[in-house]
């Protein structure tokens, strides 16, 4: 019914009449562009690092409970102060005990406070680095998680290194702070406690402060 | 002689598999990309030995920068649908008698951090350029008669139970500032935190 004769013509031409062949090649070159720079955006804004964190731990506050008698041969004390200075000095600071400690100053870097600390703190070093080593070189075969619960084992433990007490003065910056705290961790130290100045150590560190001062423009 | 003639030849060379390449990598960045929200203020963290990745949810993160502000953030938890921000700065208005409309609670849950005083935060949120939003952060005030820091906290904390307190400070943030917002996060029982810090290896070596 419908149909449409195509045949026309009187029929001369003989065999099917072909379809002009269209090649199939499509220009990618657009799609590639915009694939390349998407690809560079993405590069460019990934960061890969992810940020790392201390975890750092305080006692909790109590207000009128009792407080925790140390030793007092196990004391260091860290003062941190402005532009970068720090002090220390050994056992506790109190007018009404002399004898009266004599502060230190010393720096950040690693022959200052970490020397330092770390001569303190030998004992427990020595265990944990041998602890570390034979993990790594394959003598003891325990998971990641044992080895730092171990650590921590051998931390708790300690009774003879040293115990830590830093104190900033409200000079002092962020930095400092986690720079001492990050030595605790470089030296495995496995007591410490941030703790505010009092005034007789205040007093302590004008002092030593005025005498370096004297020195420093004779 | 007649000439040889050259047919001309267009150089083609086949770029499918440089192009199969690219769209594989494009895919794989455009799978690990994670964008981050921008922080109100650019803090440069400090260095330490510490390799613990921070955790990336339920997380109360304070920000202290180097001229002493401190900005608050709080994500969204791993369960979206419980809108955390969006109860905590409704409570937190509550208590200051400020009320946010729908649209503004909506908006402030895709926001990141933020440091102002809750009575310019409704301003804040609907501020349409960045600079006049940076204009108002002017850090939240923490003093002992007006202590909106730690209402921040107490509230955040009563959404999220699980949030962990991490500090973001700046090298050159005083001491005095971040001993203050620790003193805040222990009056609100929190007492353990994670710095924010960047990985910088030391080598230790015993003398004998």
């Amino acid at each position: 019914m419908a149909e449409i004769i195509a045949n026309e013509g009187g029929g001369k031409k003989k065999g099917k009449r072909r379809a002009k062949k269209h090649s199939t090649h499509i220009d990618m070159t657009p799609m590639v562009d915009l694939a390349c720079l998407l690809l560079t955006f993405f590069m460019l804004t990934t960061a890969f690092s992810k940020p790392k964190v201390m975890e750092i731990v305080l006692p909790e506050k109590k207000d009128n409970g009792p407080v925790n008698q140390i030793p007092a041969f196990r004391v260091i004390n860290i003062i941190l102060d402005e532009n970068d200075r720090i002090f220390y000095y050994n056992r506790i600071a109190d007018p009404t005990k002399p004898p009266i400690p004599t502060l230190v100053e010393t720096d950040y870097s690693k022959d200052g406070i970490r020397k330092i600390l770390l001569n303190r703190n030998k004992i427990l070093f020595k265990e944990i680095e041998s602890l570390n080593k034979s993990v790594t070189k394959g003598k003891v075969a325990i998971s990641r998680d044992s080895l730092t619960r171990s650590i921590r084992e051998l931390k708790k433990e300690d009774k003879v290194g040293p115990i830590v007490l830093i104190k900033a003065t409200d000079k002092a910056k962020y930095k400092n702070m986690v720079d001492i705290i990050d030595e605790m961790a470089i030296t495995n130290i496995a007591r410490y406690a941030i703790v505010d100045l009092n005034p007789f150590e205040k007093k302590l560190l004008n002092r030593k402060k005025g005498i370096s001062n004297k020195a420093a423009k004779p | 002689m007649a000439k040889l003639k050259l047919p001309v030849r267009t150089p083609r060379i086949d770029m499918t598999p440089m192009v199969d390449l690219f769209f594989l990598l494009l895919t794989f960045f455009m799978l690990t990309t994670t964008f981050r929200p921008q922080e109100a203020v650019q803090v440069d963290t400090p260095y330490s030995i510490s390799e613990k990745i921070s955790p990336e949810r339920n997380v109360i993160t304070l920000l202290v920068s180097k001229d002493d502000k401190v900005f608050f953030n709080i994500d969204n938890g791993k369960d979206s649908a419980k809108h955390i921000r969006k109860e905590v700065l409704e409570n937190v208005g509550k208590q200051y008698k400020i009320t946010f409309t729908p649209e503004q609670l909506d908006r402030f849950e895709k926001m990141a951090s933020f440091g102002m005083p809750i009575v310019n935060m409704a301003a804040w949120i609907s501020a349409t350029d960045q600079k006049s939003r940076d204009e108002m952060q002017k850090g939240i005030p923490m003093d002992s008669t007006n202590n909106e820091l730690a209402m921040w906290i107490l509230f955040a904390r009563k959404a999220n139970p699980n949030a962990e307190a991490t500090i973001k400070g700046d090298n050159l943030a005083d001491f005095k500032t971040v001993k203050k917002v620790l003193d805040i996060l222990q009056a609100a029982k929190i007492n353990r935190f994670n710095l924010i810090t960047n990985l910088q290896k030391v080598e230790v070596k015993l003398e004998n």
